[in-house]
């Protein structure tokens, strides 16, 4: 089970390494703190957008509420993705905390991307050690890079491009999953809309509460489609 | 002057607030499984958000000020897409497009 989950998550070891990497360098040479603390947050806090922006945040001191409301409204997307996975995480055990604090853009789209057997405590049990295996490379990212500081020995710029191919790998995986284009294109619309009228900070969440709305529209007209037909219940 | 209290208290706070949007829709929709709108969400938000994503660090990884502005990433998403479509195996894809762009991106073979 290990081998095959090590190959589902290769690509997120390309993305996490060079990304977690990024991470440990700016936090040494940015910061007056031991090494060693890069990758604390990498087990701790696990969120690449988030604790990148955290480096800015500890070099100005912030105070912690304000820490507090950066760091939620930095990563209030995650709170879209567990609707799609309510069930699947169901009767987890003791495996589910996990699987909700390891939910990062990537373990999403593998998790929601992946066939599944009928075994769901199987297809759980894979679940988790996806989760492991991803928070696992972008700790020890965070400590290489927090390692090696400024000293970077081999030239690995534009190797992050690895996410953005996986995240158009699983879009054309899921494109052929739905059988449907209306979900793809309307992602793709709110995202290029959010490029253009909000600042970067904003946009991943911009476009998923705009595509949030679409789909809710979607579902109405459907509900509204079917009830026509006599089939609602409520 | 580094004040590990502080570092402490900053790190405890960072990740109980990344937690918490992970956790949320746990703790407010876990009865509502098999509700219609979580189904449909379920069904069609993987794939939305999945193209949303892409298409926002697509427009990342580019320098749209250049005489061909964007070229040094749509184009390795392009050979992404083609090799994809072609063979569909998902390492292969990944690789080759990463590939084309680190070359782009390290060999300067875009002029800006």
């Amino acid at each position: 089970m290990n081998q095959s989950v090590f190959r589902l998550t290769l690509p997120i070891l390309f993305g996490y390494l060079p990304l977690g990497m990024a991470f440990g360098v700016l936090f040494t040479t940015q910061l007056d703190y031991p090494w060693w603390a890069a990758p604390a947050m990498g087990i701790l806090i696990y969120a690449g957008a988030g604790q990148i922006l955290a480096v800015s945040l500890l070099a100005a001191q912030a105070g912690l509420l304000e820490v507090f409301i950066a760091m939620f409204v930095l990563n209030a997307r995650h709170l879209f993705y567990g609707l799609s996975l309510l069930g699947q995480f169901h009767g987890a055990g003791w495996r589910k905390a996990y699987l909700i604090f390891g939910l990062t853009d990537e373990t999403y789209s593998l998790l929601t991307s992946r066939a599944r057997s009928a075994d769901r405590h199987h297809e759980q049990a894979v679940d988790f050690r996806i989760t492991f295996f991803n928070q696992c490379y972008w700790v020890v990212g965070c400590a290489l890079g927090a390692l090696l500081g400024a000293n970077v020995a081999f030239n690995s710029s534009g190797i992050e491009f690895a996410l953005v191919a996986l995240f158009i790998v699983l879009t054309i995986e899921q494109y052929k999953a739905l059988a449907d284009a209306f979900p793809v294109i309307a992602g793709a619309a709110a995202a290029a809309l959010a490029i253009l009228v909000l600042p970067e900070a904003h946009q991943l969440i911009g476009a998923i509460v705009v595509v949030s709305v679409v789909l809710l529209i979607q579902y109405r007209k459907l509900r509204h489609s079917a009830g026509a037909g006599g089939a609602d219940h409520g | 002057m580094a004040d590990t209290g502080y570092l402490a208290g900053f790190i405890a706070v960072a990740a109980v607030a990344t937690f918490l949007t992970r956790v949320i829709p746990f703790l407010f929709f876990q009865r509502h499984t098999e509700h219609p709108l979580v189904r449909h969400l379920g069904r069609y938000l993987p794939a939305a958000v999945m193209a949303l994503l892409a298409t926002v660090f697509l427009q990342r990884s580019a320098t749209w000020n250049s005489s061909l502005p964007g070229l040094d990433a749509l184009l390795p998403a392009i050979l992404v897409v083609v090799v994809h479509l072609w063979r569909r195996n998902a390492l292969l894809s990944i690789a080759s497009g990463t590939i084309a762009y680190m070359a782009i991106l390290q060999l300067d073979l875009i002029q800006v």
